[in-house]
């Protein structure tokens, strides 16, 4: 009886610890927050997840320290090109998690949703603005053990056309096919003319770049150790992460025509796939912050925008 | 005829001797209920876990690999460390209790790592540590408590109430998420909470090695000492020759997913198929072993993930064949899970039961990490179907051999 009382009394007063966290929790979250200001893909902008609220921002890329615009749009990975733009939110308390897929106009108004199993993990715009790609991260594939896996899907803008999972393209090492059951693809990158695109593929512990023909669906493996490519807007240069120790990534730019490598001058982990503000700088999100650096390898990083991630600029 | 028969030798020409007592034990019931609610608490963070590293934290899918599978190894040694020195020590619900304190307290770990990465995969080690050092030693507990011809029941009753833990866990998750409004730090608070009620109960309810033990010394070699004895050794030996052939779940999810075209939406549902039918049959099944043996239904249960595997593969389609398939999948988890505890129980001695218990999961497990490594390299090199088909017959070939040998016999 007196076990069955402190049994009781323990349980109660450990759940209802639980419950004041819970809801304290729910409080500190509902701050008061800025009032949603309407943006456009106007040219000369840099946009970017404001990490304080969690919605898309605007500053002028010519001036990043200069006064912050806040949208109402909420996401977790955000893409711009031309007069499209991506927005990918995670859907709050559903498990396994769901992501919606939003494409968006010039406004930022919603054109196209899509929700689809994963959490958010990349997301681009093809630069003619025709084609919007993604990386999902998905779990729950097993019962009794626990592992990930990627997808990468597409939508394109003007057909509708939808591809949940670009798993099924077939690869060629050589002239050989490439067949694993473990094959998955994370940060895709599309050439200027959206005709071939760039992904990583990884298969048994090793990553490859694989370059693709979109129209043929077919794809060629170019190298290993390169993860989250992105070309250059002159389609000759891929920035890209490479891992030089387990669970540490350096920026690189790797040269297409000749294969050679340049590690870039931030020296500090990136685990992000980088951006190309122009044929000489690439961006990306490092230490809840918006970075820049010279793509040949020379020069420093800088920060362009503090409490920032996901960068994307409108040309 | 089989090891049941050690003890019990009635039990295996399928007549009751004497009615078993009815009433399963209360401690049982007890360490049942522990378990119930530490997997609520222990599924509840790896439902947001993935979430919480790739979005909160933002780190990629490889690192989460990494971070996920590097402590799978080490596990396998706590192990049988966990049972040694609960056996040495004569503490089983201590050991048992740290391993389930120390899960506990990493909960408020993963608060306290903040987003170090280095950080959570200490806190995650840890919690594996837990999980491993409290294995042997609770599943000890149960069988010194049971009555042995119910060993069996005893088992299914305790994986049914564990299963049902695992199926709220997320489901309490994604309560906690609603209410905070996305707060990851309130689901670990709550998972903690929910953790430390669980220890709260076994410290109460859950009474050390009823009954006395013998006073026989058990000494550091003692595992080594176990796998002398032939009976206990062929346990161990055909257990992991079963998990050679094993098909991980992984695998057979993908067959079905690509064979009937699953939505990948519901794709995550194809393992609550397993669990629900694992939680409607443990107990009858457990219940069949004690009857017919352990060993025979231990063999059925593989036979069905045979069955499973023919039926995932075979040339009818329909979408009742991918529900048999997901049904004859929970059978081989209810058939093969707390049976194999319960056939192993009666030829370990009292005093060295987690030990033993230990050794034999460890056995299997190691074996079916590697009987994965070798299905991918299969279904990588024959493509998935004849992989499947292959991996079903191999299946086959060692079950009949099992049968036949019948290696566990008194």
């Amino acid at each position: 009886m007196k076990r069955l009382l402190i049994a009781l009394l323990g349980s109660v007063l450990l759940v209802g610890a639980a419950v004041v966290f819970t809801v304290a929790a729910r409080q500190g979250s509902a701050t008061d927050e800025p009032a949603a200001e309407q943006l456009t893909l106007a040219p000369g902008q840099l946009l970017f997840r404001d990490t304080g609220t969690g919605r898309v921002a605007s500053v002028p890329v010519s001036d990043p320290g200069g006064p912050r615009r806040v949208s109402g749009l909420e996401c977790d990975r955000f893409a711009v090109a031309r007069r499209t733009a991506v927005c990918l939110t995670a859907r709050p308390g559903v498990l396994p998690a769901v992501t919606d897929v939003r494409v968006l106009d010039a406004n930022l108004a919603v054109r196209h949703q899509e929700s689809l199993p994963g959490a958010p993990s990349r997301a681009r715009v093809s630069p003619d603005g025709k084609i919007v790609h993604w990386t999902l991260f998905v779990t729950g594939d097993s019962y009794a053990a626990t592992g990930f896996s990627t997808r990468s899907g597409l939508y394109e803008v003007e057909t509708g056309r939808l591809v949940k999972t670009i798993e099924e393209l077939p690869v060629y090492t050589g002239d050989r096919r490439y067949f694993a059951a473990d094959v998955n693809y994370w940060g895709t990158t599309f050439a200027p003319d959206g005709t071939r695109f760039y992904a990583t593929l990884g298969s048994r512990g090793k990553t490859y770049l694989v370059e693709a023909d979109y129209a043929r669906y077919q794809g060629k493996v170019v190298r290993e150790n390169v993860e989250c490519p992105s070309l250059s807007p002159d389609g000759t240069r891929v920035a890209f992460k490479k891992r030089v120790s387990d669970g540490v990534w350096r920026l690189a730019v790797l040269d297409l025509a000749t294969l050679e490598e340049t590690e870039l001058a931030e020296t500090r982990g990136v685990d992000d796939q980088a951006l190309w503000q122009d044929d000489t700088t690439v961006l990306y999100g490092l230490d809840d912050g918006v970075w820049a650096v010279p793509a040949d390898g020379t020069g420093g990083s800088r920060r362009l925008a503090e409490h920032a991630a996901s960068p994307a600029v409108t040309g | 005829m089989y090891i049941a028969a050690s003890r019990t030798p009635d039990l295996a020409t399928g007549i009751d001797p004497a009615p078993v007592k009815r009433r399963v034990p209360a401690n049982v019931l007890a360490l049942g209920a522990v378990s119930l609610v530490t997997d609520v608490s222990s599924e509840m963070v790896t439902a947001v876990l993935p979430l919480y590293l790739v979005l909160g934290l933002g780190l990629n899918p490889l690192q989460f690999g990494l971070l996920d599978g590097l402590y799978a190894g080490a596990t396998a040694v706590v192990r049988v460390l966990g049972g040694h020195l609960a056996d040495r020590w004569r503490r089983l619900k201590a050991v048992a209790g740290l391993g389930y304190g120390l899960s506990a307290v990493c909960k408020l770990g993963l608060l306290a790592a903040g987003s170090s990465v280095a950080a959570i995969g200490v806190v995650l080690a840890a919690d594996r540590t837990g999980k491993g050092l409290r294995t042997g030693p609770r599943d000890a507990l149960i069988s010194l408590s049971s009555d042995p011809a119910a060993l069996g029941r005893s088992f299914g009753v305790h994986r049914a109430l564990d299963t049902v833990g695992a199926l709220l866990g997320p489901v309490a998750a994604m309560g906690v998420l609603a209410v905070s409004l996305g707060s990851y730090p309130a689901v670990f608070f709550t998972s903690f909470c929910v953790a430390a009620v669980g220890v709260l109960l076994l410290v109460l309810f859950v009474r050390d090695r009823p009954g006395t033990a013998d006073r026989a010394a058990v000494s550091p070699g003692a595992a080594l000492e176990l796998l002398r004895r032939g009976d206990f050794r062929r346990i161990v030996v055909w257990a992991a020759a079963l998990g050679l052939v094993t098909v991980g779940d992984a695998f057979l999810y993908l067959v079905l997913q690509r064979r009937w075209d699953v939505p990948v939406a519901f794709f995550p549902l194809l393992p609550l198929g397993t669990a629900a039918v694992y939680l409607l049959l443990a107990v009858p099944i457990g219940r069949l072993a004690d009857r017919i043996g352990r060993w025979p239904v231990f063999l059925g249960g593989h036979a069905a993930l045979g069955a499973a595997l023919v039926v995932v593969c075979g040339p009818v389609s329909g979408p009742s064949l991918a529900v048999l398939a997901l049904a004859l999948h929970g059978v081989f988890y209810a058939a093969t899970d707390g049976v194999l505890m319960a056939a192993a129980g009666p030829v370990v001695p009292a005093e060295l039961r987690a030990t033993g218990f230990a050794v034999v999961q460890t056995g299997q497990a190691v074996a079916r990490m590697a009987s994965s490594v070798l299905f991918g390299l299969a279904w990588t090199v024959w493509g998935p179907r004849p992989a499947v088909l292959v991996a079903a017959g191999a299946l086959t070939v060692v079950v009949a051999a099992a049968a036949v040998v019948r290696p566990v016999r008194s």
